[in-house]
């Protein structure tokens, strides 16, 4: 396959970015998308020009690391999937392809396709744990919990917040995101006690990282490589009202 | 009170307070809607009904201040949650695109100042009365005669028609983002939520559109 890429190039956090087009020949249609711009870039490295920096890690889909927008769609046009899982087989032979890094004022960009989302690990440091005494964990099967909740709970975790969800929305708002933490302890007996002050420390933190509103548009679970459904958004608008009407002074 | 007003300027309290005056002004819509359909029934019924409003000057006024109240404060809140929104990405994507959001989600800033615009003039057209020298000369209370003399006009229909487009749009999308906003929502019932919004909103704004349309197109004399 031959490609036409559009890749955004930025040195540094502070330089002025710009899109550059390369050429990729010799792709095969059984590479990774990550494993095309690995040939790309072994490319660029033989002629002496910096190569294109992209986060990857497992590329194997679970650790949420890789995240490029692809054609304007986060993790490229394949469902349910992340980029190291998307294969060359989902473009045309000669296709034009505009790879950008993911864009929101939560997530600068450090480097070419590589941002900074450590905003997201101050959301969960303002309230995305639970707090336990140390000592031997407890017999798993302890404490009961309903079937429907576990099952609830447990999609709600299958987020890896790479940030497709902020990516995607056209308010970069990080609401799904959010909506799975919080969706995922309150559903289980271990997260009820910091219930309330959870939601709204996660939600003041969002904010506060410059991340927009949702306006429902759902364009989040479109793209989210592990389908957290936008119901959760509507759980944790709940789960923000009752807070704020029951417990309005509990923040830390 | 400064719960209050954090809550008000967090994102999620912002959106409730659009839900909720969202809901009054989609009643008075409904209201206003059920009025003006007694144009169906003939000039009798309109007159008195427009006559009758006018009745009770108290409780006229109030339901006129919390209207405006409502319509501010939701005017106030979409600006609030749209800069916001704005501001969260400073740095536009070069190729853009959209999977599943719908056109009328994407417009809602379009349709609302459509409409903002829409009410001056239909105040300006039916209730001050200042547009149009031949209305202005006609008593207070002939809304038939009004009604027929403006939608004779086919710029002033086309004009109602384009704001009922732009009512049907932004109440589409309005109508099932309320109930997702206010959390109001349950797999068993998700789906039928989902159709409310279009049908609801397309509903009234067809019903509205109906009596512009069919006064110009003559079935109303």
């Amino acid at each position: 396959m031959k490609l036409k890429l559009h890749v955004w190039r930025q040195k540094n956090k502070s330089a002025k970015g710009a899109m550059v087009t390369y050429d990729a020949d010799n792709i095969s249609p059984n590479m990774s998308f990550l494993e095309m711009l690995d040939v790309v870039n072994e490319g660029l490295s033989n002629t002496g020009e910096a190569p294109i920096a992209f986060d990857h890690d497992c590329r194997e889909g679970i650790c949420g690391s890789c995240s490029l927008m692809v054609n304007g769609v986060a993790h490229g046009p394949q469902d349910a999937t992340t980029t190291c899982q998307l294969h060359m087989r989902s473009f045309q032979d000669g296709e034009e392809l505009y790879i950008e890094p993911w864009r929101a004022k939560g997530f600068p960009v450090l480097r070419d396709l590589i941002v900074d989302r450590s905003a997201f690990d101050r959301i969960i440091q303002a309230g995305g744990f639970i707090s336990v005494n140390t000592g031997a964990a407890q017999d798993a099967n302890a404490i009961p919990v309903r079937k429907l909740d576990a099952d609830e709970a447990f999609n709600a975790s299958a987020c890896i917040g790479c940030g497709a969800c902020v990516a995607a929305c056209k308010n970069a708002s990080a609401m799904l995101f959010v909506s799975a933490k919080v969706g995922q302890l309150s559903l289980l007996p271990q997260g009820q006690p910091e219930r309330q002050e959870r939601v709204l420390n996660m939600m003041s933190q969002m904010q506060e990282e410059g991340f927009g509103n949702c306006t429902n548009q759902y364009e989040c679970e479109a793209v989210c490589p592990k389908q957290i459904s936008s119901d959760y958004i509507a759980r944790l608008n709940r789960e923000f009202i009752s807070a704020t009407l029951a417990h309005p002074n509990t923040r830390k | 009170m400064s719960w209050v007003n954090r809550a008000l300027k967090s994102p999620i309290g912002a959106k409730v307070m659009m839900a909720v005056t969202g809901i009054m002004l989609t009643g008075f819509l409904i209201g206003h809607l059920a009025g003006n359909l007694l144009i169906f029934a003939g000039p009798e019924a309109i007159n008195s009904y427009a006559e009758g409003l006018r009745k009770f000057p108290a409780l006229l006024w109030l339901a006129r201040g919390g209207l405006l109240g409502a319509f501010i404060a939701h005017l106030a809140f979409a600006a609030q949650v749209t800069l916001a929104n704005r501001a969260a990405r400073p740095e536009p994507y070069a190729f853009n695109n959209t999977v599943q959001a719908t056109w009328a989600s994407r417009h809602m800033v379009l349709t609302g100042c459509v409409m903002l615009a829409f009410i001056v003039f239909h105040l300006a057209h039916f209730t001050w009365r200042v547009t149009d020298p031949q209305i202005s000369a006609m008593g207070e209370f002939d809304v038939y005669q009004m009604a027929l003399r403006g939608f004779r006009q086919p710029p002033v229909a086309m004009a109602y028609l384009l704001a009922m487009a732009a009512i049907g749009l932004h109440l589409s999308h309005g109508i099932a983002s309320l109930f997702q906003t206010l959390g109001l929502n349950h797999p068993r019932y998700n789906r039928g939520v989902r159709f409310i919004g279009p049908v609801v909103g397309v509903g009234i704004a067809l019903l509205f559109a109906s009596i512009p349309l069919s006064i110009y197109l003559g079935y109303v004399n």
